[in-house]
C-alpha cells in the first residue's frame, strides 16, 4: 500500500502524464512558471526518469510577467535541461494590447486565451498538459483529468466524455485536442507540502520581502513599468508575497511575512479567502472562469 | 493519519445532494469566505433560506440558471481525522454518466431519498450502479426531514422500502440516517429534532468508515517503455495491485513470457519493492519483448486469458448498442477491437428483474458477452478493479459509449483443450514470431551442431533436417537448418540473421514508443 497522501497524489499525477506520453503525438506542458506549473514539470521528470522530459514546455508569454517570473523560468530550464518555447500572441502585442485601454476580460482573452489556443495550433500540440486543480474554482471542480478541446480550442462543459476509474480516453481527430490535468486532485496545501518534501525551487516572488506596491483594498499590486497607478496613487513598501501569479496589473500580492515554505504552509490554515481571489480577471462577471474555459483558456 | 476517504453523491434530481455537500463543506469550514460570498452574492436562491448551498458545487451557469447539477464537481476537505474527496453528482436521469463517471473512484456513495418523495426508480438505479461499481459503502440518506416534521414513522417507511431491496446489493455495506441538508441536522452534527434517532451523524459516519480493499496478487500494466538510449530499458506504469521484489519470476501477458524482475527504478533511486498504487519502472533480466498494453504479473498468479468475456456493462451513448459492431475497448493499458455478441438481459433498476434485451438504449444496465479480436489478460472486477474494468469507445466519433465490469471469462464448464481452441482461436503466424523471436527460414551452416546451439540459447524454434525439407515445414514458425539453405557463416551468426530479418532485433520489439 502507498504509504502517505502525497505519495497517493504523485503516483496517480505520474499515471496521467505516462497515459499522454503514450497516447499522443505531439504533446507539450503548458508551463506558466507558477508553483503548480513547477509541481507538474517536477512529476514529470520522475515519470520518466532516467530520461528526459518527452514534451516541450511551453510557455505563453502576455508581455504583462514579472521580470522575476522570465528569469527563474530561464534558470529553471536550463538547469533541468529541457526544451522551452515562448508563444506570445504578437499581432496583439504589436496592437498595444493593455488591460487599460480593452478592459481585463478582453485583454486577457487576447493576451492569454487566444496566445495559448493559436500557440497550441501552431505546434500542432494533440495535447496540452495544464497544472490546473479542481479546488481552485467552481468551474475547474467540474473538469475531467482528460478535458477534450473541439476544432476551436472550446470546452463544453455540458457534454464532457464519461471518465471512469483511470481510464482515460485521449481519442481525438485531427485539429481537436486534449487538456490534459494531471494535478486535477491536489489542493493548494498539497501542492505546498510537496513543493516543501521535494525542494522545488519556485519563483522568490512567492515569498514575503519587503516591496513597492499600490495598496488597493485588500490588494497590493507591486509597482512595476507597465502597471499605472490610479489618480493620485503613491506606492508604499509593504511586507508581503504573491499568492498566485498573474500578470503584474491583474494580479495582487498579499500582506505576509512568510519568507519560507514552512511559514507559508502555516499561513495557509489561517486563510479564509481562495487563493485566485485577488485575480482581478477571475472575477470580471459571475462565472467568468467558466466563459474563459470555454473559450480556450486552461 | 487515516487514508482519504473517496465519497460520491447519489439519487434523484432534486433530493437535496449539492444541498447537503454545500452543509458539509460550509459546517466543516471547508469553504473560503469569498466562494461563501459569491454564493451570497448569488442572483439564484431556491432554497428558501438565507444561503443557497447548493450553489457551492453547482459550478456551471447552466446548472445555476436550471437548479440542477449537470456534471460531476469535485471537491476537497479535511477534519482533524480524516481528508476526504467528494464527488457531487448528477441526479438528473440524462446524465447518469456523469453519476457513473463520479461514483468509479469511490469508495462510498452517499444515496439521498428525499423524505417527501419517498423511493424513486432513479434512487434504486443509482445504488444498483454504485454496487456493480463495486462500491464498499452505501449511505442512504433520507434528506429533508425538517418537511415532514422528522416523523419516525416516515423514515421508519423509507428504511424499511430500502431493505426489501438490499439483497440486490451484495457485498456492499449499508448505513442509514435521517438528515436535514438545509438545516444541517444530522450532517455535521447531531440534530436534536429527532430524539428517536441514536445513529451517528453523517460526518460522524464518514470519518469512521473503514475501506478493506480486498487485497489482489500482483498486476502491472504497462504504459510506456523508457529507453534514453544508454542501455536503459524499464517498462513503466503503475501497480495495479499486489506487490513485486527485484528476484520475482513474472509472466508477460498475453504473449506469456517469463523474466525476472531485476530491479525497481523511480527517479528517487531503486527500490526494494513496488507496492499497489506506486508509478514506478521496472527493468527486468531478459530482453523481453513488451510494449504498452502488455500486462506484467507474477508468474505464480497469473490472471486469466481469453477472448470471449462476460460482463456488466452500463451504457451510456445516446445511440443505441449494435450488437456485432466492432467498437474499441479499453482496459487497464490495452486497446482492443470488441463486439457485443450477446446480451444476456437488461436489468430493471426499479425491481432488478432480468429483462430480455436485443439492445441497449442510454442508461441501460446489461449482462452481455464479449468477444475481442485478441486474447485479454484479465482479472474478475470483483477481484482487482483496474484488471477488471473496461471502457468501450466508438471509433468513428470517439465518444466513451460504455462502462464495462467483467465477470468471468468464458463458462468454466468447457473442457480446456475445447476452451482453448474456441478463447485464443489456432495460432498464427505473427504470434509465433512474437513468441519464438524470428521468422521461418531455412538455413545452412558450416558448424550446424553451434548454430543449433546458438539458436537453442536464444529462445528460437529450431529443427535440424537431413534433406531438402518438406513443403510445409517452413509454416511451423521453425528455423529449418537444412542442406541448401541460406549459408550463415560461423562467426557472428546471430547478427548475420538479424541483418538478414530472420531474427527479430531486440530494440525493434519497440517500434515507434519509448524516449
Ligand atoms: N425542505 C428541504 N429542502 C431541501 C433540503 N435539501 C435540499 N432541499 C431543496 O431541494 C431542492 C434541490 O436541491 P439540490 O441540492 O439542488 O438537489 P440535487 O439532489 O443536488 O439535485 P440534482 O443535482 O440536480 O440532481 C432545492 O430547492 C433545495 O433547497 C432539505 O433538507 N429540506
Ligand atoms: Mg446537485
Amino acid at each position: 500500500m502507498l504509504s502517505g497522501h502525497l505519495d497517493q497524489l504523485e503516483a496517480e499525477s505520474i499515471h496521467i502524464l505516462r497515459e499522454v506520453a503514450a497516447s499522443f503525438a505531439h504533446p507539450v506542458i503548458l508551463y506558466s512558471v507558477g508553483k503548480d506549473s513547477s509541481v507538474l514539470v517536477h512529476l514529470a521528470r520522475k515519470a520518466f526518469s532516467p530520461g528526459k522530459i518527452p514534451f516541450p514546455l511551453v510557455h505563453i508569454d502576455t508581455t504583462y510577467e514579472y521580470p522575476e517570473l522570465i528569469e527563474f523560468r530561464d534558470w529553471f530550464v536550463s538547469q533541468i535541461g529541457a526544451r522551452l518555447i515562448v508563444h506570445i500572441n504578437e499581432e496583439a502585442v504589436a496592437a498595444g494590447t493593455n488591460p487599460y485601454a480593452l478592459g481585463t476580460a478582453k485583454c486577457c482573452s487576447l493576451l492569454r486565451t487566444r496566445a495559448l489556443v493559436e500557440g497550441l495550433e501552431k505546434l500542432g500540440a494533440d495535447a496540452a498538459i495544464g497544472g490546473a486543480r479542481r479546488d481552485e474554482e467552481r468551474s475547474r471542480a467540474k473538469e475531467r483529468v482528460f478535458s477534450f478541446r473541439n476544432r476551436f480550442g472550446q470546452w463544453d462543459p455540458k457534454d464532457q466524455r464519461p471518465e471512469l476509474w483511470n481510464l482515460y480516453n485521449p481519442k481525438v481527430d485531427p485539429g481537436e485536442s486534449m487538456r490534459v490535468f494531471p494535478l486535477s486532485n491536489w489542493t493548494e496545501f498539497d501542492v505546498w507540502r510537496y513543493i516543501e518534501r521535494e525542494e522545488i525551487p519556485i519563483v522568490p516572488l512567492y515569498f514575503a520581502a519587503p516591496r513597492e506596491v499600490y495598496v488597493r483594498g485588500n490588494s497590493l499590486i507591486p509597482v512595476k513599468a507597465n502597471v499605472r497607478p490610479l489618480p493620485g496613487e503613491q506606492p508604499q513598501i509593504r511586507l508581503c508575497r504573491m499568492r498566485s501569479l498573474g500578470c503584474t496589473p491583474c494580479s495582487g500580492a498579499i500582506e505576509s511575512d512568510a519568507d519560507t515554505v514552512p511559514k507559508i504552509i502555516d499561513e495557509l490554515f489561517l486563510f479564509r479567502r481562495s487563493e485566485r481571489e485577488n485575480r482581478v480577471i477571475d472575477h470580471d462577471q459571475d462565472g467568468s472562469m467558466e466563459i474563459k474555459k470555454r473559450e480556450g483558456y486552461f | 493519519m487515516q487514508t482519504t476517504l473517496r465519497f460520491s453523491t447519489a439519487g434523484s434530481v432534486d433530493d437535496g445532494k449539492s444541498t447537503l455537500i454545500g452543509r458539509l463543506l460550509f459546517d466543516t469550514n471547508g469553504a473560503y469566505d469569498d466562494q461563501i460570498e459569491a454564493v451570497r452574492n448569488s442572483k439564484v436562491n431556491r432554497s428558501g433560506r438565507e444561503l443557497d448551498l447548493s450553489l457551492l458545487t453547482d459550478g456551471l451557469r447552466a446548472e445555476r440558471e436550471q437548479g440542477i447539477t449537470i456534471d460531476v464537481a469535485y471537491r476537497f476537505f479535511a477534519t482533524a481525522k480524516r481528508r476526504f474527496r467528494i464527488a457531487d453528482t448528477p441526479g438528473h436521469e440524462q446524465y447518469t454518466r456523469n453519476m457513473a463517471t463520479g461514483a468509479s473512484t469511490s469508495d462510498a456513495a452517499i444515496i439521498l431519498v428525499d423524505a417527501i418523495k419517498g423511493v424513486s426508480r432513479q434512487t434504486l438505479r443509482h445504488a444498483t450502479i454504485s454496487s456493480l461499481l463495486g462500491i464498499e459503502h452505501l449511505i442512504f440518506a433520507v434528506n429533508k426531514m425538517d418537511a415532514m416534521d422528522w416523523r419516525e414513522d416516515v423514515y421508519a417507511g423509507i428504511c424499511a422500502e430500502l431493505r426489501r431491496h438490499c439483497s440486490r446489493w451484495p457485498g456492499a455495506r449499508l448505513h442509514y440516517l435521517p438528515v436535514s441538508a438545509l438545516d444541517g441536522d444530522n450532517v455535521a452534527r447531531r440534530g436534536g429534532r429527532a430524539a428517536w434517532y441514536n445513529g451517528p451523524s453523517l460526518l460522524d459516519l464518514i470519518e469512521t468508515l473503514e475501506i478493506s480493499p480486498a487485497p489482489a496478487p500482483f498486476r502491472f500494466p504497462v504504459q510506456y517503455v523508457i529507453r534514453p538510449g544508454d542501455g536503459f530499458r524499464g517498462f513503466a506504469g503503475r501497480v495495479a495491485s499486489g506487490t513485486v521484489a527485484p528476484g520475482d519470476t513474472v509472466a508477460v501477458l498475453p504473449s506469456g513470457r517469463r523474466a525476472t524482475v531485476r530491479g525497481v527504478h523511480t527517479f528517487d533511486g531503486p527500490q526494494p519493492a513496488a507496492h499497489e498504487g506506486q508509478s514506478v519502472t521496472l527493468i527486468l533480466d531478459e530482453e523481453v519483448d513488451i510494449s504498452r498494453g502488455d500486462l506484467i504479473s507474477l508468474d505464480r498468479a497469473r490472471p486469466e486469458l481469453s477472448r470471449h468475456l462476460e460482463a456488466d456493462l452500463v451504457w451510456m451513448a445516446e445511440e443505441p448498442l449494435d450488437l456485432n459492431f466492432p467498437y474499441l475497448l479499453r482496459a487497464a493499458t490495452r486497446e482492443l477491437s470488441a463486439m457485443v455478441s450477446s446480451i444476456h438481459w437488461s436489468l430493471d433498476p426499479a425491481t432488478g428483474e432480468q429483462l430480455p434485451a436485443h439492445t441497449a438504449q442510454l442508461n441501460d444496465i446489461l449482462r452481455i458477452s464479449l468477444e475481442t479480436t485478441q486474447p485479454l489478460a484479465f482479472d474478475p472486477y470483483s477481484r482487482c478493479r483496474e484488471t477488471g474494468s473496461f471502457i468501450l469507445i466508438h471509433p468513428r466519433t470517439n465518444r466513451t459509449i460504455a462502462a464495462g465490469m467483467i465477470v468471468r471469462g468464458r463458462p468454466q464448464q468447457d473442457q480446456k483443450d475445447a476452451r482453448l481452441a474456441f478463447d485464443l482461436g489456432p495460432v498464427t503466424p505473427g504470434e509465433r514470431a512474437e513468441r519464438y523471436g524470428h521468422l521461418p527460414a531455412v538455413v545452412s551452416s558450416p558448424n550446424p551442431d553451434l548454430l543449433e546451439r546458438q539458436l537453442f540459447e536464444h529462445g528460437a524454434l529450431v529443427v535440424r533436417w537431413p534433406s531438402a525439407p518438406p513443403p510445409g515445414l517452413e509454416s511451423t514458425g521453425a528455423i529449418i537448418i537444412a542442406p541448401g539453405g541460406l549459408l550463415v557463416p560461423e562467426h557472428g551468426a546471430l547478427e548475420f540473421l538479424e541483418n538478414a530479418g530472420i531474427l527479430i532485433r531486440r530494440e525493434n520489439f519497440k517500434s515507434g514508443e519509448g524516449i
